[in-house]
């Protein structure tokens, strides 16, 4: 058999550490960390982000965003509209709807429904809430609401995209990935922008899409990665069967030196940060299963959130969001998929409501008495609100005014921001838009909006696209 | 050798530093250096676009650049001092100082020397080089032995002996088999390959190999996973419910179209009006389809106005990245910024679209396409069909006396009375006749209007005896019809029909009607398009398209296939041939290589060849610090490039290696293992993926199951895009998930077991000679004895753990659909599994030098 003669020249060009092998994982590594390419890591091999300085002193480090998805009614949880309940059954007047955009109430009559639950002053700041969330009243001082909220996009799966990217277009990176281009991981063995999902039982659960946590035209490590309750939490995170953690490590290693050894012989800085990856890889299979079992969460703990483990009921996830927030994860989002109330509101909001009300109140109590509350935001909302006209006993979609809850640090408690017309329809003092919501976040987090950017196809492209303006109102 | 070429690197280090430019780049140059300083920190005010324009001042014409405004100009050739625009940019009044401050924009030092020095030397102004008609530039004359192949090669060499640089020295013949077989099909050569290309010392044996591969069927599927790419080609439709549609013979079309090395112009034409072409062809229909890849939505309560405005933005977009480059999908809202594409381009193209028949909210229907088989079938099943339906369709005096007969020998059934239901008579012994036949029933014979007596007899003769036969004779030929028609694909192609008013949308809003109606046309600021008739169609844009005065499709085009062969392109955004794009490392050969293209007959494999055969293409990618620091992204071609293979290649060469890889070309797409539960959030209706059985399982990666929502979960890990808009340019990255990946997703550990397999079974009898074998497989190399060290010592320790933990080795050979065959140890397989997922997750294995 002749030589395959690539391997044999190139060998006679470079000494192959005179065929020793000990602690070449350790050289390895060692060679790597001098090899990291430019701007992808520090010395620590975290991506340490570009807003470094940041643009200003942050309020908060992290974010929790609970993603109601469906769309929430603001008329039975957050705004409180006395008007439209005394319009009930009444025709919806012309001058409010005329020339404005209409999902599934095209060609209909439009009629008020009044609010279906009752409403109540909550805390010393005697915050409105809807009866339905009493857990939520224990915690009113500490949640700003804001109601003056608009979107461009009516249905659910572009509203979804805007609410993330700050456009419809797809390919655009979604709000996490943007955070932690900007800022960096803190987080060793996790990625820096995770997902959950959870579907609720009371409305439709309308379909989300992974475009909603993809990193578009940004580096493909900040994609977010989605968590899973069956199966492996995250994909690929299980070893083989028969593999058992012993011998992956065999494999890790073996994979490791033979990368070094090849790196030892064409210098590709590739090959390091491929080293790197693996052994990063190889910590998360340990460290995500530990993180994934509540096994160390007392008692009182699961209680608070109503939740008996990591079951993916959305109050787990909540649990989950505090874990992964205490090991430094940037940008966690939860969905639950559950408020699209095309009929029957009544009943199905306060089911709904009923799924997230105690874990949410549970979520903001818990990060408080762990001190991580003042650099958490937690942003709660959907992708948009609900008609004040009724679609049979439920509502249809609507984007010209609705709410959304915001918590946490830089954020004022107690208090409300902007309001809707009379009826609940449409935003009137204060308004806020996605883009404005975003320019926010961005803010508390230390990173002005208009000057983080990422080139792409000639142009800056930002998360705030061509607006948003930071909602003073709501800082503390 | 090497000692040379360190010398003329340190020369051209020292020649650099001599002055702020190399000495070679000591005159600045409009299109390299000047343009984008002005376009990015100028432009939005001073732009194309007149809606921002400030001051009335426009930057981007060479008319306005020298006028004389007031009392001054705003550039003086030669002279900097009297230069407004110079003037304004050294200024320390923040009333005066360009760009003002409040812009976020400022110009470094050295970016204000280059505008002193630029207009020092004269000012020269051209037009941006990318919408400059193409000429073929005069190939340099320059020699060099053993790196000069053909054209391509002068003109790189020419500009690195200005920089005084090398080429690398050729690659050795291992790598080059290896780099040609991944980038001309994407497949790994097998060991046979290898030792045949190693064993053949003729003068041809590089073109030879060239040849085959182009001439290989897996040629077509590699271009077109890059094609499907940039067409955002999928299976599902994309918004909310994402619902399946059957598009794949669009993808057939694709690789066919490669293989059968079908001329670009023809290609272009094909796909974007191929239903407009006279006579056209199945396939040409079929091509059609492009126009049909858009994302459509389902949703209800969805506004068919909103989304038709989203669809034709949509094409828009990837109209103009596909073949012209350009991000005209900012003038769905303004005029764009950089590049004179303006909204009424943006409407004007999208109304050359306009005739398309869609549904702007539902499922799209789709198209029934046989082939000429299939429809000579259909037709004769149809022609059988026809007498047998005339017999039952026709009454005779035989059937009026069968049916009084049988009206007499039937209990006399009494009409209902109203509002009751019929009596059921149990005696009867035929068939009750249906509702809407009964009553005619209950009338007295003679008093039955023409058309009861019609609607009685057809009935009748549904079950007359005396027709029993022939009833019997149509059933199995219309079954047989119907199982025919089921195996007739279907496919989304163009149909052309009333054409939609497409209104200029002011600030892209759909609900504002209060733009014109827009005629279709192309870009105003490019060449003229010729027209068949009065208002322009498809067939008449894809032409332009294609016609000799378009600057832009060729270029574009060459640029891609250059990527091909390169993993980068001369003009490295190959997305955006804009102002703010970045200029090409080397305009002459761009321009060199798409005249080449054009007169070729817009010929893809003869540019392909051209590329490959050149002695750039064969360089080594090795590449010393020196040089790494002076060319960091390799932009003055004096080496090849080494990049991670693409997602679907990752796992293709997985296979490929295993002996796994089916090598079926086209056909539906298919589904390998995707975890379970992956798919949980999709809805209306709920899904499951079932992976495929039997070879299905083992298809090349292009072939596996788009859904836009959630795309493969192991190919998106390797930057797989979900298909929604153009992707010219994936990004490679290199991050732990795709380390989970092939560590553990079933794909990979059934390939390694199987790999193991062959691996046991023909390597050889002895643990070294196997392994040995496992690398000229793996990486058509041999293993080095620091290597072997390594994987023996692996081998030897599982081998002792799995041979005490048979259960454990059960387990992992149980991975995967694939059995393992019966009297193969089974300890020492699992620990020749633990080596070939190794040689599975090397770096060296992923990528292609």
């Amino acid at each position: 058999m002749t030589s395959f003669e690539s391997f044999t020249t190139s060998i006679n060009r470079r000494a192959f550490l005179n065929g020793t092998t000990a602690g070449i994982g350790s050289a390895v590594l060692a060679s790597m960390l001098a090899h990291s390419e430019g701007q992808e890591s520090s010395s620590s091999g975290r991506w340490e982000g570009v807003v470094n300085p940041l643009h200003h002193a942050a309020k908060a480090k992290r974010v929790i965003y609970l993603c109601m998805a469906g769309g929430p009614s603001h008329l039975e949880t957050l705004d409180h509209k006395p008007k439209l309940a005394e319009m009930n059954g009444k025709p919806m007047p012309e001058s409010y709807t005329k020339g404005k955009p209409i999902a599934q109430l095209q060609g209909r009559k439009l009629t008020c429904l009044a609010p279906q639950h009752p409403f109540k002053k909550f805390g010393e700041s005697g915050q409105e809430l809807a009866e339905i969330f009493p857990q939520l009243g224990t915690v009113a001082d500490d949640i700003c609401i804001v109601r003056s909220m608009v979107t461009d996009a009516i249905n659910h799966d572009p509203a979804h995209t805007l609410m993330n990217t700050g456009t419809t277009i797809s390919g655009r990176p979604a709000m996490g990935c943007w955070l932690n281009y900007g800022l960096g991981s803190e987080a060793d063995n996790l990625p820096g922008f995770v997902v959950l999902a959870s579907i609720g039982r009371f409305g439709q659960s309308q379909p989300i899409a992974a475009r909603q946590w993809h990193n578009g035209f940004l580096p493909g490590r900040l994609q977010g990665v989605q968590f899973h309750a069956k199966g492996n939490p995250v994909l690929y995170v299980g070893n083989p069967k028969g593999v058992d953690r012993a011998r992956q490590k065999d494999v890790v290693d073996t994979v490791a030196e033979l990368n070094g050894l090849r790196n030892g012989l064409v210098d590709n800085p590739e090959i390091a940060t491929r080293v790197q990856a693996y052994e990063k890889a190889f910590q998360m299979q340990r460290s995500i299963p530990e993180l994934t079992n509540f096994a160390d969460e007392p008692k009182h703990v699961l209680d608070l959130y109503g939740t008996k483990g990591a079951d993916g009921t959305f109050a787990a996830n909540c649990l989950m969001a505090r874990r992964l927030a205490e090991r430094g994860v940037r940008f966690v989002q939860l969905y639950h998929r559950a408020w699209d109330h095309h009929g029957n509101i009544k009943n199905t909001v306060k089911g709904t409501a009923g799924e997230v009300d105690r874990a949410t109140a549970a979520l903001i109590k818990d990060l408080k008495q762990r001190d991580m509350f003042d650099d958490t935001l937690i942003v709660w909302g959907g992708e948009f609100g609900r008609t004040p006209m009724a679609q049979g006993s439920g509502r249809d979609h609507h984007i010209r005014g609705f709410s959304m809850m915001l918590a946490g640090g830089g954020i004022k408690g107690g208090v409300t921001h902007g309001a809707t017309d009379e009826l609940g329809y449409e935003s009137v003092e204060d308004i806020v838009h996605v883009n404005d919501l975003h320019a926010t976040i961005l803010h508390l987090l230390g990173i002005n909006h208009k000057r983080m950017t990422f080139r792409f196809q000639g142009r800056d492209f930002r998360l705030t696209d061509i607006a948003g303006e930071v909602v003073k109102g709501v800082l503390a | 050798m090497r000692r040379v070429l360190t010398t003329a690197v340190l020369a051209g280090m020292f020649a650099a530093n001599s002055a702020a430019f190399g000495a070679d780049e000591e005159k600045v140059d409009f299109d390299r250096d000047v343009k984008g300083i002005i376009s990015d920190n100028c432009f939005k005010c001073h732009g194309p676009d007149d809606k921002d324009r400030k001051e009335d001042l426009r930057l981007d014409t060479r008319e306005q650049l020298f006028a004389k405004r007031d009392d001054h100009f705003t550039v003086v050739a030669g002279k900097p001092g009297e230069s407004e625009l110079f003037k304004r940019i050294v200024s320390d009044d923040e009333f005066v100082i360009m760009p003002p401050p409040d812009s976020g924009k400022t110009l470094t030092k050295k970016q204000i020397e280059i505008i002193r020095k630029w207009i020092e030397q004269g000012a020269e102004w051209k037009g941006h080089w990318a919408y400059t008609s193409v000429e073929r530039p005069a190939v340099a004359k320059v020699k060099r032995a053993g790196f000069v192949r053909n054209e391509i090669d002068r003109f790189v060499l020419g500009s690195l002996n200005r920089k005084r640089v090398s080429p690398a020295k050729e690659a050795d013949r291992v790598t080059l088999i290896r780099r040609l077989s991944f980038d001309l099909t994407g497949l790994p050569p097998t060991s046979t390959e290898v030792t045949d290309f190693l064993a053949d010392k003729s003068d041809g044996a590089y073109e030879t190999l060239v040849d085959r591969l182009l001439r290989s069927p897996h040629f077509g599927e590699r271009m077109a996973l890059y094609w499907l790419d940039q067409v955002r080609f999928a299976d599902t439709a994309g918004y909310h419910s994402d619902n399946h549609r059957d598009v794949w013979l669009y993808r057939e079309y694709v690789i066919n179209s490669f293989n059968q090395n079908l001329p670009y112009d023809q290609f272009t034409i094909e796909q974007l009006a191929g239903d407009l072409i006279p006579n056209s062809t199945r396939w040409q229909r079929i091509a059609s389809g492009y126009n049909r890849l858009i994302k459509t939505t389902e949703e209800g309560g969805a506004q068919g106005k909103e989304y038709q405005a989203k669809y034709d933005a949509d094409r828009v977009r990837n109209i103009a990245e596909v073949w012209l480059a350009s991000t005209m999908g900012c003038c769905e809202c303004h005029n764009h910024k950089f590049d004179p594409y303006t909204m009424k381009d943006f409407y004007s193209l999208a109304a050359m679209f306009g005739d398309i028949q869609e549904r702007p909210v539902g499922r799209q229907a789709q198209t029934a396409v046989p082939t000429k088989e299939q429809l000579a079938k259909s037709q004769k099943i149809d022609r059988e069909i026809a007498p047998l339906r005339a017999i039952m369709n026709k009454q005779t005096p035989e059937l009026d006396k069968s049916q009084q007969r049988w009206e007499a020998s039937r209990d006399v059934v009494v009409a209902p009375e109203p509002g009751k239901q019929p009596k059921k008579d149990s005696k009867a012994k035929t068939p009750q006749p249906p509702k809407d036949v009964l009553p005619i029933l209950a009338i007295e014979v003679g008093k039955r209007s023409k058309p009861q007596l019609a609607k009685l007899a057809a009935w009748y003769r549904t079950i007359a005896p005396e027709l029993a036969s022939t009833r019997q004779k149509l059933a199995v030929k219309e079954n047989e019809k119907k199982a025919h028609q089921t195996t007739i694909p279907t496919t989304l192609v163009s149909t052309t029909g009333n054409k939609r008013a497409i209104r200029l949308l002011p600030r892209g809003n759909w609900l504002d009607s209060s733009g014109p109606i827009m005629s279709p046309a192309a870009p105003e600021f490019l060449p003229n398009m010729k027209l068949t008739g009065e208002r322009a169609t498809r067939l008449d844009f894809a032409r332009w398209l294609v016609s000799q005065e378009n600057p832009l499709t060729a270029r574009v085009y060459v640029n891609r296939l250059w990527k091909t062969a390169f993993g980068e392109g001369l003009v490295r955004t190959l997305d955006d041939f804009g102002v703010q794009g970045e200029v090409p490392s080397h305009p002459e050969l761009l321009d060199w290589l798409a005249v080449e293209f054009v007169e070729s007959g817009w010929n893809v494999k003869h540019m392909l060849k051209l590329m490959v055969m050149s002695g750039t293409y064969r360089q080594s990618s090795a590449v010393s610090a020196e040089l790494r620091q002076r060319d960091p992204y390799n932009k003055w071609l004096a080496r090849q490039n080494r990049f991670r293979l693409p997602a679907e290649t990752v796992r293709d060469n997985a296979l490929a290696v295993s002996g796994l890889l089916a090598d079926t070309i086209g056909g539906r797409s298919v589904k390998p293992y995707q975890p379970a539960g992956y798919w949980m959030h999709l809805n209306f209706p709920k899904r499951k993926w079932v992976a495929d059985t039997g070879e299905n399982q083992y298809r090349r990666g292009l072939y596996t199951y788009i859904q836009r929502t959630f795309p493969h979960p192991s190919l998106l890990a390797f930057d797989a895009t979900s298909r929604e808009e153009c992707t010219a340019n994936r990004s490679r990255s290199n991050n732990p998930l795709q380390a989970l990946v092939l560590l553990n997703d079933p794909t990979y550990v059934e390939a390694a077991r199987v790999f193991a397999e062959r691996v046991v079974r023909e390597g050889g009898k002895s643990d070294a000679e196997r392994l040995q074998f496992a690398y000229r497989v793996c990486l058509s190399r041999d293993v080095h004895p620091a290597e072997a060290r390594l994987l023996t010592a692996l081998l030897n320790k599982h081998k002792a753990q799995y041979t005490a933990d048979e259960k454990a080795a059960a387990e992992l050979l149980s991975v995967g659909q694939r059995q393992t065959p019966d009297g193969m140890n089974k300890a020492e397989l699992a620990a020749w599994t633990s080596v070939t997922r190794v040689l599975l997750n090397l770096h060296e294995t992923i990528v292609r030098r």
